[in-house]
């Protein structure tokens, strides 16, 4: 959905989303990756299964949940990216054991 | 160990820096925390870092004026914790926050709450719709990731942010396909009680038609008097549907859609302490009561910046100040007449900054058809309920909020009626016949953040 401006000489790093390796800044949010993706949700509700994606960039929706390191129903956009980190997309309802 | 503080500030936006810079100058031990990675709140997102840039140009001079303020932040010796969520405030005053998985239980004599505001939820049909997201949202991508929509966007909504936003898209070499404007007609007639102020403040007018001088040179088509809108889409947005006034609907393909309605206070942490608030007949929202040093109505407990109240950055700074020097005089650390001596110059610069607030209110009111949402809408986001399920319950006896919240869920998801709280209030009154200030908010309950056990295990108790 979006796309990044083209600027020189900035510090790249990779991770991970989905086990697909994705380049990405330092300094970027996850969320904000994440709306560059060809996929353009980043999990389904728990209740009827519809898509969302990052849709308030500050914290106050919770519509950019994901799974990061391990961890599920993290705040996406409040979460800078960090090298090798590994995100997953979350589908429906959380469970206990996760 | 319990670690102890003068004062905690929550917040490292412009008010929060401003007031610690203050509370700093009066020897007060100082902790700050923030859910953000960087100092400057939303409004100088990421500015240390970007402000220097070729993005830093384009997003303007204001932006870039935030380098300095964090600068002084930074260097002031107050001990600041990025990356903190605060999700429970106890009184006199535990604050308990977590950091990066771990939980803590921090003491403060007094507190300082800078945390800002959030835009206007503005329920529409498909705005849960993956492509469908705020103005401010995407504001902030262009700040933290030079990120621009990828196709022409459609913008709908009213006030300044769209107009700045649309401006500094085109400076980025974005396009808009089209600007949905929602702000009703006779915009002079109703600013024409300010007259005076806006005579006052020409810089600041000028400032808003060199953004829309920018839109019209772009040609962006401007398409007026929008009341409403709908998103439709398979998985993601596709096409949009907006709705006249005169009646005139059309439907186009669109894959990002932005939308603005003004923003409002944040008022979770001020409500879950049980602070006494008001509601604000020309911000239709819930504003904190507060006194003339910004403290609420419970006694340690400040709110500066757009919590207490919209106003803009710089009216943050100083009321960050002002918060700073009544903290540091009924800390035992400035007489009353000092701090009265201080706080005079301060109380000028904040009514001047202030000034064509009440203009901008009358200017951009919201739509209404944000708070009678058609019955299909979801209205909260989490539990996905719709505006016809609302009305369905509040039509029954004569349910409050959170009677709804208990009979619906609505309100019950992660964001804790963040997105839905005043359009619920909103539905409830038009289905009772009564004010959104009767009817009220819903009750606010700890952890205002989601937190995992792990993290709740991890706390220390207070020694």
């Amino acid at each position: 959905m979006f796309k990044k401006l083209p600027e020189s000489g900035v510090s790249a790093l990779t991770f991970y989303i989905d086990g697909k390796t994705v380049a990405a800044e330092s300094g970027e949010t996850v969320a904000s990756v994440l709306m560059r993706q060809e996929i353009p949700s980043c999990r389904t509700t728990p209740v009827n299964g519809s898509p969302r994606a990052p849709y308030c960039m500050m914290g106050v929706c919770f519509d950019c949940l994901v799974v990061i390191d391990g961890v599920a129903s993290t705040q996406s956009c409040l979460v800078a990216v960090r090298e090798g980190m590994r995100v997953e997309r979350q589908f429906g309802r959380r469970s206990v054991s996760q | 160990m319990t670690r102890e503080f003068d004062v905690v500030v929550i917040g490292a936006g412009p008010a929060g820096m401003s007031a610690a810079i203050r509370l700093r100058e009066q020897k007060l031990s100082v902790l700050v925390v923030d859910e953000q990675p960087a100092p400057g709140g939303q409004i100088w997102r990421a500015v240390e870092a970007v402000a220097s840039t070729p993005t830093g140009e384009l997003l303007g001079k204001e932006y870039r004026s935030g380098t300095e303020l964090a600068a002084a932040f930074r260097t002031c010796g107050a001990s600041y914790e990025p990356d903190t969520q605060v999700w429970q405030i106890e009184p006199e005053w535990n604050v308990h926050m977590s950091t990066k998985g771990r939980a803590e239980i921090v003491r403060a004599k007094q507190i300082v709450l800078g945390i800002g505001a959030q835009e206007r939820p503005a329920p529409f049909p498909g705005w849960t719709l993956p492509g469908v997201l705020t103005v401010g949202a995407a504001q902030i991508l262009l700040k933290t990731s030079r990120q621009v929509p990828a196709d022409p966007v459609w913008v709908v909504g009213s006030g300044p942010l769209p107009l700045l936003y649309m401006a500094q898209l085109l400076r980025a070499g974005g396009k808009i396909a089209g600007w949905l404007d929602t702000s009703p007609a006779g915009s002079w007639r109703r600013a024409l009680p300010w007259i005076f102020a806006v005579i006052a403040d020409l810089g600041e007018i000028k400032k808003g038609l060199v953004w829309l001088h920018e839109i019209r040179a772009a040609g962006v088509k401007h398409v007026r008097h929008v009341a409403g809108v709908r998103a439709f889409g398979d998985g993601r947005l596709q096409e949009l549907e907006y709705t006249q006034t005169n009646g005139k609907v059309v439907r186009t393909p669109a894959s990002v859609l932005l939308s603005h309605e003004g923003v409002l206070p944040s008022i979770h942490m001020t409500q879950a302490l049980g602070c006494a608030h008001s509601w604000s007949v020309q911000q239709v929202c819930l504003v904190p009561d507060l006194d003339e040093w910004g403290q609420t109505s419970k006694s340690g407990i400040y709110v500066a910046g757009d919590g207490a109240g919209i106003g803009g950055a710089k009216a943050a700074c100083v009321r960050g100040e002002l918060v700073a020097i009544g903290i540091a005089q009924r800390a035992g650390n400035l007489s009353w007449e000092a701090a009265v001596a201080k706080a005079t110059p301060l109380r000028q610069e904040l009514k001047r900054l202030l000034r064509l607030r009440p203009m901008l209110d009358a200017l951009y009111p919201p739509r209404p058809s944000i708070f009678s949402p058609p019955d299909e809408t979801v209205v909260c986001r989490c539990e996905e309920l719709t505006a016809g399920e609302i009305r369905k319950a509040a039509a029954v006896g004569q349910p409050g909020p959170n009677q709804i919240k208990a009979f619906t869920r609505a309100g019950m998801g992660p964001c804790q009626g963040r997105q839905c709280g005043y359009t619920v209030a909103h539905i409830i009154a038009a289905v009772q016949n009564r004010t959104v200030a009767e009817v009220g908010f819903y009750r606010i309950r700890p952890p205002l953040k989601p937190l995992t056990l792990g993290e709740l295990a991890s706390l220390e108790q207070p020694s």
